[in-house]
């Protein structure tokens, strides 16, 4: 069961994720959204793989399959070398309380006819890890991690602040024992000085517990702050992947420039003249031809040749993918940010 | 900024009360500003700070169990808003102050074109013809940089993307060219590229109309981008207020110390190895805010006078207040910022 710490702990290749469109009832499909349109990434143990994109972009969806909680509909998912999709219900479930999912919204996301306490057990019942005493020894262990004194565990989630009803539903997924977390835009709905809150959080109980996450965001600042690699996601495709760092000082991608640019900076002394993107992303039920970005990209090398074909993500330096025919390849660069992707 | 020119728009002790069976929730609670000609005031605040309920109290849009205290003064170009009449009133909503809201799809109606609601907005207030309305509602859709406007004006607010609703409701709130907009979080619901060209364009529009703009938001890079000065609310207070330039480069109060400290910059190599700076604990409830200032036990710095008396808005320059009594008593900043490094929740 264990590979080498090397070894990616979870593999996604060519994941599509299509949904029809109906009409009617009984309606046959009338065309496909490709809402994940061939996705490649790994994300290796103790790291932290960011995927990043405007709405309607496919993170979550991306995230969901690789979890298998909606069916892909092509494509690979391997999780510690196993083949996700192929996996019976039984062996499923068992992979299941390896890998845990934060939600967005701590409003919606907790019963509210249950104490936080019976909250935090449902996984240790679920996967019948603790019963009676030894359950509640882990409950007040998981509540005392995220934060939270035990008697907490009596309350109800009315009583509760946006900030610790966020931290319960991180205790849910901890209390597990899970390797692989994925945070789909944990903090995206807290204010400022809790956001800070749950963001330490989250650092420290992967370094405490050497956790895996896929953390989903729209938020560039948070991501700078969390993420290990990030991943720029287009209309459904991964259109660049790349160290953090090297992602956020030199971006390949037209995109990810823009992103970057549209980000406002808290600095009244650096307001500027934002290279504002015109448009927005192309409708799903009509994707343009070739590249989904050409309609809005602003690029001068961009051409006809953009809207043949549709760029697949090339290694352009070592570590570094884009997805852009206009972006030469040139291995010489960043040495200092060694690839731990194998090729996509 | 203050000089000979009147405010436009003049906020003096507001005070809202909602009932609830909590008893009395002090949402707003005594807040004084002023807005003036053509400038952009952020207010800056997080959830339960008021600062929305300030924002609605101005065009008296609180309903029961709300209500605005005897006492609060909101006058717009020398008319009292709280105790005029509603013809009045209705003369000022939409013509010379306009508003618009974070979420737009709740904000529009559904059953009719986008065309025809703002033309319903001219019709309302002006006397016109259908015709020509609806030709200043597709002019205005162009203003406002929607593409193909004819097409879109006849098109339902479901048909279009969140930015193009967002426009949508710009062009409501500007087409009979007010002279104040009030946006309380306006690009918080839109895509970080959409957002910032819904603020490019409110910065040309407000420029080429001279229009002045109230900014609500719990953004603190929207206020830096956008406004010229800052209120930052607390407990249904102001807490401090500066020329954005000073606020950013000089804060006093402890909060909005703590607020700017806790935002992540998008700058990697800053961040990932450091932790983020946090303000321990969490907003208490409208219903219960704390004795003395209301900030004190959630504050580095606080001792026994601030859990007693509640601090008033010192004046630290012209242009410059902040409700803290370390204004009284500067020495005391020296003491160790010991809430800092805290990141439990210690009450609730």
């Amino acid at each position: 069961m264990i590979a080498s710490p090397t070894a990616p702990l979870v593999a996604a290749r060519d994941l599509s994720v299509h949904f029809p469109i109906t009409h009617g009832v009984f309606g046959s499909p009338l065309g496909w959204v490709r809402a994940v349109d061939g996705v490649s990434f790994t994300v290796s143990r103790g790291e932290t793989l960011a995927l990043v994109g405007e709405s309607g972009s496919g993170k979550t969806t991306t995230a969901r399959a690789l979890l298998r909680l909606i069916p892909a509909t092509s494509g690979d998912v391997s999780f510690d070398g196993v083949d996700v999709r192929a996996l019976r219900a039984a062996p499923l479930r068992r992979l299941r309380r390896r890998m845990q999912l934060v939600f967005q919204d701590p409003y919606s996301s907790l019963n509210p006819r249950r104490t936080v306490g019976e909250a935090v057990r449902e996984g240790l019942l679920v996967h019948r890890l603790a019963d009676g005493s030894a359950a509640d020894d882990r409950v007040r262990n998981a509540l005392e991690e995220v934060g939270l004194r035990p008697d907490f565990a009596h309350r109800y989630p009315y009583e509760l602040s946006g900030g610790q009803r966020q931290r319960v539903g991180i205790a849910r997924a901890l209390v597990v024992e899970p390797e692989f977390l994925v945070c789909d835009e944990p903090v995206s709905a807290l204010d400022v000085s809790v956001q800070a809150q749950i963001i330490n959080l989250l650092q420290d109980l992967q370094r405490d517990h050497h956790l895996t996450y896929l953390y989903i965001a729209h938020d560039l600042a948070v991501v700078a702050q969390v993420a290990t690699r990030v991943a720029v996601m287009y209309f459904g495709r991964i259109v660049e992947l790349a160290p953090a760092a090297a992602l956020f000082h030199d971006p390949l991608m037209p995109y990810t420039r823009a992103l970057l640019a549209s980000v406002l900076v808290p600095d009244p002394m650096a307001r500027r003249a934002h290279t504002v993107l015109a448009g927005e992303s192309p409708s799903p039920t009509a994707p343009p031809p070739g590249c989904a970005f050409y309609p809005r990209c602003p690029d001068p090398r961009k051409d006809a040749a953009c809207t043949t074909v549709v760029p697949p993500l090339e290694e352009k330096a070592p570590g570094r993918f884009a997805a852009c025919i206009k972006e030469p390849v040139r291995l010489a660069r960043i040495p200092s940010h060694p690839s731990p992707d194998p090729q996509p | 900024m203050t000089g000979a020119t009147p405010p436009l728009l003049s906020i003096r002790d507001l005070r809202i009360v909602f009932a609830t069976a909590a008893g009395p929730a002090r949402a707003v609670d005594g807040v004084t500003l002023a807005v003036y000609p053509g400038e952009t005031v952020g207010i800056v605040g997080e959830s339960g700070s008021g600062k929305s309920v300030m924002a609605l109290s101005i065009l008296r849009l609180i309903r029961p169990p709300g209500r605005i205290e005897p006492g609060s003064s909101v006058t717009f170009d020398g008319l009292d808003l709280v105790s005029c009449d509603v013809t009045s009133l209705r003369a000022i909503r939409g013509r010379r102050i306009g508003m618009v809201f974070q979420e737009p799809m709740t904000a529009l109606n559904p059953v009719f074109t986008v065309g025809d609601q703002i033309a319903e907005v001219i019709r309302v207030h002006e006397p016109t013809t259908n015709a020509a309305a609806w030709a200043r509602a597709v002019a205005m859709l162009r203003a406002v940089g929607v593409p193909a406007a004819a097409d879109r004006a006849r098109q339902y607010p479901h048909e279009l993307s969140g930015g193009t609703r967002q426009r949508v409701m710009l062009a409501m709130a500007l087409v009979l060219r007010p002279g104040l907009l009030i946006a309380d979080e306006p690009t918080t619901a839109l895509d970080v590229t959409v957002q910032a060209q819904i603020l490019a364009l409110l910065a040309d529009l407000q420029q080429e109309m001279g229009m002045a703009v109230l900014l609500i938001t719990h953004d603190l890079a929207i206020v830096a981008t956008v406004a010229s000065r800052v209120i930052v609310m607390y407990g249904g207070q102001a807490v401090e207020e500066a020329p954005v330039e000073e606020l950013f480069a000089a804060a006093h109060h402890p909060y909005t110390e703590g607020l700017l400290r806790a935002i992540p910059r998008p700058d990697p190599e800053s961040g990932r190895a450091g932790r983020l700076a946090v303000i321990p604990g969490t907003v208490p409830p409208a219903t219960a805010w704390p004795s003395g200032c209301r900030f004190h036990d959630r504050c580095p710095f606080a001792w026994d006078r601030c859990r007693d008396e509640m601090p008033p808005l010192y004046a630290l320059s012209a242009t410059h207040a902040s409700r803290c009594h370390l204004a009284a008593e500067p020495a005391r900043r020296t003491a160790p910022r010991a809430g800092e490094m805290a990141h439990t929740e210690p009450r609730s």
